[in-house]
């Protein structure tokens, strides 16, 4: 089993940008990403797992950053929605209106990302299964939904 | 070029998609230090002693706070509420502690190490429980409390806080009319936010006096003057900022981290500290939406005209009142429906009990109060044999007729109800009497139906304003005090200017977030209001903007500026549209060929002030409670199993009367929205508590949200009556898709299961015990 008793310097693979930072042990990956490294895409929104406000990718799987430790994440590839640039997934949730107050929106985007380079011809029942994970409390879902599946036939055209 | 009426897209939206908008948690300051709050584990109970010394020796530890330490009581409508509970808690999760840490960790800590004794007291554990004889006190001396903003009577020896009343006509002669009757009694469950972002605060106090705030409220100015006033601060001294929010639904309207986040700070030499709620907090200890009992009489004749209500509502205001004196009298205002009654007794109590206390949910208690009027219409249709639908259109409120609070409607005050029902009747494939259809085997079909209307029952004296400065190439700088949470006023606003000024929206610059050092005051970012309020100031700017742009221009090009125009960033002759002069050779004065410079910078200014509205009278509710009505009807199709009682949600569908749709894409966003938190509450959200009042459901796993795949399909429609006085005709739609929603799906369940259900949320185990009496 891992141990990490003291404090100590580590390494994360963050965008592919190599970051050095001193966690605590109890640290986790949101705190560290947020407070350390200054990238607060990835939101608290109940540091249980249940919300998915603090979702990115870890060697290419939505992960709740709430729920792993920093420590954990070492020797990871670490994708957060800073590393999206002009994706066809962001401007197709922008063009549906897929968010209100957009505090979730980091979390959707880093689930349906995922979903879309692990299942890129997933049908709809597929991606609602993968956007379970995430709770938006503005929206009515089905312009999440719809964005997903804009996003997905864009990608499948090209 | 038309801007209103188009799906411009969020000016923040970029941000939204790329982690880069703003939050107010995003925003870290180094040599910040960390409150933690230490919370009730019960619901009632005395405090013998608060142990804080070993706390106090622990690492990082700058201060501890007690009840003791704070001198004053806090309440928007009546100061009941201690920041820190003092003697005695009234709630699970209420504040009792607050420790100040240089580290979140050592703040969690030493939050830990204070002991707290208690001695168990009896709980109030509803309103009707509230008012049983013998019934635990929540406050011993509620008539003693100072009313901040009256009108509200606490009674002191008994749990009522406040009592609305509405008389209206004659009770004896509307029943005399009546040949058909219909009693009912409700009960629903308090209701969370849950908005996304958890409540946060951040305060330093500077040695020149002034106090910077930054929090997630809706309500920046409102912080602004209660810190003024509780700490005798001049009000120019505090300043209050709020980024970007997450959500808010009402839930950040009340001021509470931003008066403990003031005492952190000056614990701690004003250093910045920051309060902010984990989402267990958030559920236990920051404010809920009302849960409410009623007892509803409806009485009509024969062919179904509405003759009489006498309506009793018991709100679940909580261990303290906040705005619930304020939803008693929105209650009281619109308690008959958007249905014309013209013998009315309306009594709406707030009731103290041990529960977290309210404050205003998305609806401002609307959403239950509708519950339930639109379940006694559908057992009125049911008694006359009368269709859902026609029993509505044949009382649908029209203009003319006289609300409970006795305001003589016209079309643009109220919008058009019944077009709104003929509407959703096409948009249904409505077929009048259908009975629930059998679909295969145990599935049965049913569709219920709802009305709804609200005005925004507001101060008499809401204020609002806007500022455009111009940039020198011509384009705009809009300010507001509107809070963007989620809601859009900022693109809304921007969507008005650029309409006004006729000019592309890509010329209108906003800032996502609101200072009450820069921004003019916009009263509260609630009640559906911004659009119209904020609207109302963004046009007087903008006239304002055009006055000196065309003055400024007339002498440019020697005419009167009764003969010029603007477009397109330039202001012209209207007869000669070739003679113009560009807004980028004025907005910074202009410039002759020979040097010499006239004018300044150009600056639009408005201001608008809610008007014609009056307090409701204390005997008989009259008076005015808001500038206008939003009015629509709703439905909801389910398809339920009769073997084991799950259900599914086909559609959901909403016809409103918006006036004048503005973004068509938000607005049907913030519906389908609304719809989604109405099927929610209807169907699983519930703030449950134990015998002893413990709160059972303060986490995302316990108070269950939505997710997707269990959203319907959605219908939304909108029918367009102008409201005159409103920005482009727009009414009020932001709240509204939630209202109707959870009575809609109640009456559709209770269509299919063959039940009465009066009660929420409708689980399967709920719609099972009803059926069967919970036998197996």
């Amino acid at each position: 089993m891992l141990s990490y008793p003291e404090p100590g310097p580590l390494t994360l693979n963050v965008n592919g940008d190599m970051l050095s930072l001193t966690p605590r042990p109890a640290d986790t990956l949101l705190y560290s990403l947020r407070q350390e490294l200054g990238l607060t895409g990835a939101k608290p929104g109940c540091e249980n797992g249940d919300c998915g406000a603090c979702t990115v990718m870890v060697d290419g799987l939505p992960i709740k950053s709430c729920l792993m430790l920093t420590a954990e994440a070492e020797g990871r590839e670490i994708r957060t929605v800073e590393g999206l640039n002009n994706t066809v997934l962001q401007d197709a949730f922008m063009d549906a209106w897929a968010f209100q107050c957009g505090y979730c929106t980091s979390g959707f985007l880093m689930t349906a990302h995922a979903l879309m380079e692990r299942e890129p011809e997933a049908d709809e029942a597929t991606i609602v299964e993968w956007l379970r994970s995430n709770l938006c409390r503005c929206t009515g879902y089905e312009e999440i939904v719809q964005a997903v599946k804009a996003a997905l036939e864009q990608t499948q055209r090209s | 070029m038309s801007t209103v009426g188009e799906s411009v897209r969020r000016k923040e939206a970029p941000n939204k998609v790329t982690g880069r908008a703003k939050y107010n948690m995003d925003m870290q300051s180094p040599g910040t230090l960390f409150a933690e709050l230490v919370t009730s584990p019960h619901a009632h109970a005395r405090i013998r002693k608060i142990d804080t010394q070993n706390a106090s020796k622990m690492g990082g530890v700058k201060a501890i706070l007690t009840g003791d330490d704070v001198a004053f009581l806090c309440g928007e409508v009546l100061e009941d509420r201690p920041p820190l509970a003092k003697g005695k808690v009234r709630y699970f999760g209420e504040p009792v502690a607050m420790v100040v840490a240089t580290s979140e960790a050592d703040a969690i800590l030493a939050s830990l190490a204070i002991e707290v004794d208690y001695e168990m007291l009896g709980v109030v554990n509803s309103p009707l429980g509230g008012l049983e004889k013998n019934a635990p006190l929540v406050h011993e001396r509620a008539g003693d409390y100072v009313k901040a903003k009256p009108p509200v009577s606490p009674e002191s020896g008994t749990n009522i806080a406040d009592l609305a009343k509405i008389r209206k006509g004659d009770m004896a002669q509307g029943w005399k009319s009546a040949s058909v009757t219909v009693e009912a009694r409700f009960s629903l469950p308090p209701i969370d936010h849950a908005a996304m972002e958890t409540r946060s605060a951040k305060v330093e106090i500077l040695h020149d006096g002034r106090v910077l705030v930054q929090s997630t409220t809706q309500a920046p100015f409102e912080v602004q003057k209660l810190l003024s006033k509780y700490f005798g601060i001049k009000q120019g001294k505090v300043v209050v900022e709020t980024p970007l929010v997450g959500g808010a639904f009402g839930g950040k309207a009340t001021v509470q981290l931003e008066v403990l986040a003031y005492l952190a700070s000056k614990a701690v030499d004003g250093r910045l500290v920051q309060l902010v709620n984990s989402r267990e907090q958030d559920l236990a200890t920051s404010p809920v939406g009302t849960g409410l009992q009623a007892l509803i009489k409806l009485g009509a004749d024969e062919k179904g005209r509405l003759s009489a209500a006498e309506l009793t509502f018991w709100m679940d205001a909580g261990a303290y009142t906040d705005s619930s004196p304020r939803m008693a009298r929105a209650i009281a205002a619109e308690c008959t429906g958007p249905y014309r009654v013209d013998n009315v007794s309306c009594d709406t109590y707030c009731v103290y009990t041990n529960h977290t206390y309210a404050t205003a949910y998305r609806g401002f208690a609307h959403m239950p109060m509708t519950f339930c009027i639109e379940r006694a219409m559908d057992k009125l249709a049911k008694q006359l044999h009368m269709d859902p639908l026609q029993i509505r259109q044949l009382n649908a409120i029209q203009p003319g007729d006289t609300t409970p609070t006795q305001v003589t409607l016209n079309l643009s005050r109220l919008g058009d109800l019944r077009a709104c029902i003929e509407r959703m009747e096409t948009l249904l494939g409505w077929e009048p009497g259908k009975a629930p259809t059998h679909i295969s085997g145990d599935l049965v079909r049913a569709i219920g139906v709802s009305c709804f209307w609200k005005t925004s029952s507001s101060p008499q004296n809401a204020i609002s304003g806007a500022i455009i400065t111009f940039n020198q190439e011509g384009s705009m700088n809009l300010a507001t005090g509107a809070v963007e949470f989620g809601a859009g006023t900022k693109t809304t606003s921007a969507q008005i200017l650029a309409e006004r000024m006729d000019m592309s929206i890509d010329d209108v610059y906003i800032h996502s977030h609101v200072s009450t050092k820069v921004d003019p005051e916009h009263w509260k970012t609630v009640a559906s209001l911004s659009t119209f309020m904020v609207g109302r100031a963004v046009l007087d700017a903008a006239d304002d903007a055009i006055r000196q742009l065309k003055t400024l221009a007339a002498v440019i090009l020697r005419c009167s500026p009764k003969d010029l125009a603007v477009s397109q960033g330039r202001v012209y002759i209207k007869d000669d549209p070739t003679m113009n002069v560009a807004f980028k050779d004025i907005v910074h004065g202009y410039q002759y060929p020979e040097g010499n410079s006239i004018g300044g910078q150009i600056m639009g200014r408005g201001t608008y002030i809610v008007r014609h509205l009056s307090p409701l009278n204390p005997e008989d509710g009259e008076g005015r409670p808001g500038p206008s009505w939003t009015v629509g009807c709703q439905a909801v199709e389910v398809e339920l199993n009769q073997r084991d009682w799950t259900y599914r949600i086909l559609r959901a569908a909403t016809v409103i009367d918006a006036g004048r749709v503005i973004n068509p894409k938000g607005a049907r966003g913030m519906v389908m929205g609304g719809m989604c938190q109405g099927l929610g509450y209807a169907s699983r959200e519930a703030v449950r508590h134990d015998a002893e009042g413990h709160l059972l459901t303060n986490q995302l796993r316990t108070y269950k949200l939505m997710r997707v795949g269990e959203q319907p399909k959605y219908l939304v429609d909108f029918v367009e009556t102008a409201q005159i006085d409103a920005p482009y005709g727009a009414r009020a739609v932001g709240e509204h898709g939630v209202l109707g929603i959870p009575s809609a799906l109640a009456n559709a369940l209770s269509a299919a299961a063959g039940i009465e259900i009066d009660q929420l949320p409708a689980t399967p185990e709920m719609l099972w015990t009803l059926k069967t009496g919970g036998i197996l």
